[in-house]
């Protein structure tokens, strides 16, 4: 099960596609885009994660249960970030309000 | 009485000499034993996503709270070895992914070579990392008494550079350990303890190295590329 071997040249493609991010990242810093470059670097990094966690650490072809365990802790990270700043941005609103 | 404990000792040893040495009693097989490593690899490293996460939260806390001051702050790294260590730690994590391949197809000789490919960039990147610390002791950038700043942004700046030790810090000593295991890794493979059918230590051990490089992945632009277009 999960000793799929996978060819070599998965992974030299996904570190190819690893470096052209890096590159791509970089190079969209230095355009000024306002709000839109922090969401740009962070779509980039998570694409770039996202490969790592797929083909780098094989989860792609890993046991339903790792498939659980991995979006469980996306899942996690997400509550105590979105919960984070659902208080934060929103404490100015009562300056306004 | 005794000849019956005899016997079962006997059968035990029996039991022991028909399986892999690997392969620890309460598991059936190899494959279960190493989806099982897996596994617990992963629950792992589920706890050092959230550990991350708070360091996340906090500079995603302070982010928004100072924006300016963090573009100007995050001026100051240099974006070549930023730039350049993110390139070595992805080339790391290549020759990683290749030591696995190489381990789970039993050859031993270039599974030992990507393993110490892997120990030297790691010692690469963090060589520049203490480049790029030097430099910010030299230029009076650690948060502290001696820390200096134009006066606008003295007290802010300073919460992003703590912000920049700290992660990075977490970071490089995630390193350090990794490449400890990596010593361990490339003694197990010199010893025969890693085969082909009991690579599983390789994998998981893989499963860690690639992490951390992830974590570096959010660093480098969060701390790098903020504002970059402003000057």
């Amino acid at each position: 099960m999960t000793s799929h071997i996978l060819p070599k040249r998965v992974y030299y493609t996904i570190f190819g596609i690893l470096i052209f991010c890096t590159y791509l990242t970089v190079q969209i810093a230095f355009l000024d885009l306002g709000a839109m470059n922090t969401v740009a670097a962070l779509a980039i990094a998570t694409f770039k994660a996202a490969i790592v966690v797929l083909f780098f650490m094989h989860v792609k072809y890993s046991t339903r249960l790792t498939w659980a365990v991995v979006i469980g802790s996306v899942f996690w990270l997400g509550i105590l970030l979105t919960l984070t700043l659902s208080d934060y941005l929103t404490r100015v609103w009562r300056t306004y309000g | 009485m005794s000849h019956d404990l005899s016997r079962a000792v006997s059968g035990e040893a029996a039991a022991h000499s028909s399986h892999h040495p690997a392969l620890a009693h309460h598991f059936d097989s190899l494959a279960q034993q190493t989806e099982a490593t897996t596994l617990g690899m992963w629950v792992f490293l589920v706890t050092e996503v959230l550990f991350f996460g708070g360091l996340f939260a906090t500079y995603m806390i302070y982010r928004s709270w100072y924006p300016d001051a963090f573009a100007v702050a995050s001026h100051e790294l240099d974006i070549v070895l930023g730039t350049t260590n993110t390139v070595v730690l992805i080339t790391s994590s290549l020759t990683m992914a290749l030591a696995v391949h190489a381990a789970q197809l039993g050859q031993r000789k270039l599974l030992m070579t990507f393993l110490i490919i892997t120990m030297i960039l790691g010692g690469v990147f963090l060589g520049i990392k203490s480049v790029e610390y030097y430099h910010k002791f030299v230029e009076h950038h650690v948060p502290g008494p001696g820390f200096q700043f134009e006066k606008e942004y003295f007290r802010h700046a300073q919460i992003f550079f703590s912000l920049y030790f700290v992660m990075t810090g977490l970071h490089a000593l995630h390193m350090i350990i990794g490449i400890g295991i990596m010593l361990v890794m490339l003694y197990w493979s010199w010893n025969g303890t890693i085969t082909e059918e009991y690579s599983s230590p390789i994998e998981i051990s893989g499963l860690y190295w690639h992490f951390v490089d992830i974590v570096w992945i959010f660093l480098f632009p969060l701390l790098y590329l903020i504002g970059r277009h402003a000057h």
